[in-house]
């Protein structure tokens, strides 16, 4: 079986220590992790992980099982068949001179970044997409001399109205808790 | 009603029911243990390592329907119990675990004796706590004592500080625990059912294999009612000896690593493995690969995780053992299996489970004598090593739940406190814990707490002077060195002696069953050392990497006869 990329989101209690746990469990099954974003989710309570991991489907699947034992994990799903909206944050500093300084900006324009810090020696580009936007828009850069890279993780949801977040289960759950 | 930590510690036990703590005490929970003192109903049993309280701890558990406690001050203490957490867990023990924590403010500045123990057991608990205030302790006592004995229990850790034992709080104890994040599954699904019980209408040559599960969820009469419906034979893991009457004309014993011949036999030939409580643990598939090639699989467990981890599953079914016995017995149609029962008790034939006359004494010999004496009725506790094997194999298992030993990791030294355990929890029954002398000399010094609780508990060291079972590697693997394997062990009887308890020393075979009556008409704890042949090796043996149909079987010496195994 061949390794692939796969998505996992998981609704987990805001405990102290939470995240910790869920690396554990990848980390004690030989999985190096992507990336893995966190952040409040629409319930009280209740952050939203989106986790990204290379794997066999069995290992992943095996992972997950692991994952939604932990006390502290409410739901996890692996999205990856799923039809998702996905997004990843970059920030890249690109050396600037007036030389390539149009270049650069016809560049973030194609990718409708922004352009959020200017100095004399350098641009900071701001661009959200998927994964391949972002690869795209760092290799264009790449040529002018990219000084430093920030990515935040992945983050991801199912199109339409129904998908398997969130939960509503637990979702009353934690309203009733709230009360 | 405000209370201090300490006293909402003490109450909150009284309300799970709790009755003995194993523990020893440090710096940070000296509070805890004086407030403890003024609860009659608490009783603690103090060991001499903190590793023998969490081994205490889960024989007691083992052995009796309730979580196991044990408790330890910070730092060593805490590290102490380490092994003991990690062996309940392996094993799916119940227990909760209270470590004593540095004060809140000196926390995360290594502080004397400050240990990360929530970090540490991360990966060996259910799930942990470290106790932030006083005003969580009792919610967290609840939630811990849900955990561990939900679901697939497991051993649970709560890290208190020292300061939280004397904050004030009102202390209401909640009645029930609010986890989202948990909700075990314990009705198994009504149309996998079905599917399972078509699969096993349909078998020609299908076998049980059952496991622990059968013990947590004491489901033996269910099992025992679904075997003799369908007339399935059963074989048994390590852990899930006991499950299934081993006299009862459908028990085929252990399986696995060193399962009996005709038990890996049956799992290799079966068209359909009805696995029961277990997790097919690599100690009895063998080569994966080759794992009861011909079978179906229909796996019933309560922890979805375990489904299809190892091995390939077609009807999975996850739920509570004895409900999901309960409701497949109901659905299931009876049927027989002349011609597969006859084929077993050919191979039962073929690798009988026997022992040899021997000049010397033969461990195998101790265990069908210990059997004999004690009627197969005893509770018996083991060590890890070939005695653990031997005990598994020849003592004959009647009684449901009888058999009690580390699975899952190995644990040498868990054979002693965990027997301890075992009595504190069970006073009125036999209890023999048979032990390696290299598993005895690592927890040998809670001979002292069993002296001090005047624990009437038999001990019998299997004495070969060797790591017996590393050496038996040696011999079949590597050329026979014997490197790190020749133990020089002190003189066991003195040690016992030197402890306050008796014990006698047994070279010869002709000695073997009056030792062990002495032990068991003498009114209080007692020690049998014998010295048994040294280098006998524990078989059958499926060789590591082979198929569990790849098993070696005893060399036959020459001039020697072989005699019956025991008879309860
Ligand atoms: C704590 C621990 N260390 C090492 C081992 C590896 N090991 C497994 S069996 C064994 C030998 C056990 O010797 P003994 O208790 O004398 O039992 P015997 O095999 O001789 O019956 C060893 C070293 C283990 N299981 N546990
Ligand atoms: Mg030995």
């Amino acid at each position: 079986m061949v390794a692939t990329q796969h998505t996992l989101v998981a609704l987990v209690q805001d405990k102290p220590g939470v995240l910790n746990r869920v690396a554990s469990i990848f980390r004690r099954r030989g999985f190096n992790i992507d990336s893995i974003a966190v952040g409040h989710s629409e319930l009280p309570n209740i952050s939203r992980m989106t986790i990204v991991v290379n794997g066999t489907s069995t290992m992943v699947e095996q992972a997950r099982k692991q994952l939604a034992k932990a006390i502290n994990v409410v739901k996890v799903v692996d999205i990856t068949e799923e039809n998702i909206t996905a997004r990843e944050l970059a920030l890249v500093k690109v050396k600037a001179t007036s030389d390539t300084r149009s270049d650069i900006l016809e560049i973030a324009d194609i990718f409708r970044a922004n352009i959020v810090d200017v100095s004399m020696e350098s641009l900071t580009i701001e661009t959200t997409g998927d994964e391949d936007k972002v690869e795209s828009m760092i290799k264009l850069l790449q040529g002018f001399g990219v000084m430093e890279i920030a990515r935040a993780g992945k983050i991801a949801m199912v199109r339409g109205p129904l998908g398997p977040m969130p939960v509503a289960k637990a979702r009353n759950e934690f309203r009733k808790k709230a009360d | 009603m405000k209370l201090n930590g300490a006293q909402i510690v003490c109450e909150s036990l009284l309300q799970e029911g709790v009755n003995v703590i194993f523990g020893f005490p440090g710096g940070k929970v000296i509070g805890l243990y004086d407030t403890i003192a003024k609860y009659p109903a608490l009783q603690f049993v103090l060991v001499r390592h903190e590793q023998g309280a969490a081994h205490a701890a889960d024989g007691y558990a083992r052995a009796t329907d309730k979580v196991g406690v044990c408790m330890a001050t910070s730092g060593p203490g805490a590290t102490n119990l380490v092994t003991g957490i990690a062996n309940a867990y392996m094993d799916s023990v119940p227990m909760v675990a209270f470590t004593g924590q540095v004060p809140r403010a000196d926390i995360g500045k290594d502080a004397f004796q400050e240990i990360d123990i929530t970090g540490i057991t991360l990966p060996i608990t259910k799930h942990n706590y470290l106790v932030r205030e006083a005003s969580s302790l009792a919610e967290t006592i609840k939630e811990a004592f849900y955990i561990a004995k939900t679901g697939r229990p497991g051993p649970v850790l709560i890290d208190i500080p020292q300061d939280v034992f004397v904050e004030q709080t009102e202390f209401h104890y909640p009645a029930r625990v609010n986890l989202p994040g948990y909700k075990p599954t314990t009705e198994g699904h009504p149309s996998q059912i079905k599917k399972a019980a078509k699969l096993i209408s349909e078998a020609e040559r299908p076998v049980v294999v059952a496991g622990r599960g059968i013990h947590i969820a004491k489901a033996h009469e269910e099992l025992k009612n679904l075997a003799e419906a369908a007339q399935l034979p059963v074989v048994t893991t390590l852990l899930g000896v006991s499950a299934f009457p081993q006299s009862h004309v459908l028990s085929y014993g252990m399986g696995g690593m060193h399962g009996m011949g005709y038990a890996n036999k049956a799992v290799d030939a079966a068209d359909l493995v009805i696995a029961i409580g277990m997790r097919f643990d690599d100690r009895f598939t063998g080569k994966v690969s080759s794992f009861a090639p011909h079978a179906k699989v229909i796996h019933i467990d309560i922890d979805p995780a375990e489904i299809g981890k190892n091995i390939r599953v077609d009807v999975p079914i996850v739920g509570d053992v004895k409900k999901v016995l309960k409701a497949l017995q109901k659905v299931l149609e009876p049927k027989q299996h002349v011609a597969w029962l006859n084929q077993l008790d050919e191979w039962r034939h073929t690798y009988p489970c026997e022992v040899r006359e021997c000049a010397s004494v033969l461990p195998q010999y101790v265990m069908c004598e210990l059997c004999n004496v004690t009627k197969g009725d005893a509770l018996i506790v083991t060590g890890v090593g070939q005695h653990q094997m031997w005990a598994a194999q020849h003592y004959i298992y009647n009684k449901a739940d009888t058999f009690i030993s580390s699975g899952g990791l190995g644990t040498m030294g868990f054979g002693l406190p965990a027997a301890m355990g075992v009595k504190v929890g069970r006073p009125d029954e036999t209890v023999w814990c048979i032990d390696g002398d290299g598993s005895f000399q690592m927890t040998l010094h809670e001979l002292a707490t069993i002296v001090q609780e005047k624990l009437n508990l038999k001990i019998a060291i299997m004495n070969n002077g060797y790591l017996g079972m590393v050496r038996q590697w040696q011999d079949l693997f590597f050329g026979k060195r014997y490197v790190a394997t020749p133990l020089t062990g002190p003189d066991f009887v003195k040690i016992a002696e030197a402890y306050g308890m008796n014990g006698i020393r047994v070279t010869r075979p002709e000695d073997v069953r009056p030792a062990i009556e002495r032990a068991m008409a003498h009114d209080g704890p007692f020690l049998v050392d014998f010295i048994v042949e040294p280098e006998e090796n524990v078989y059958p043996m499926v060789p590591p990497g082979a198929s569990i149909a790849e098993f070696l079987v005893a060399p036959k010496k020459e001039a020697l006869t072989w005699s019956r195994r025991s008879t309860p």
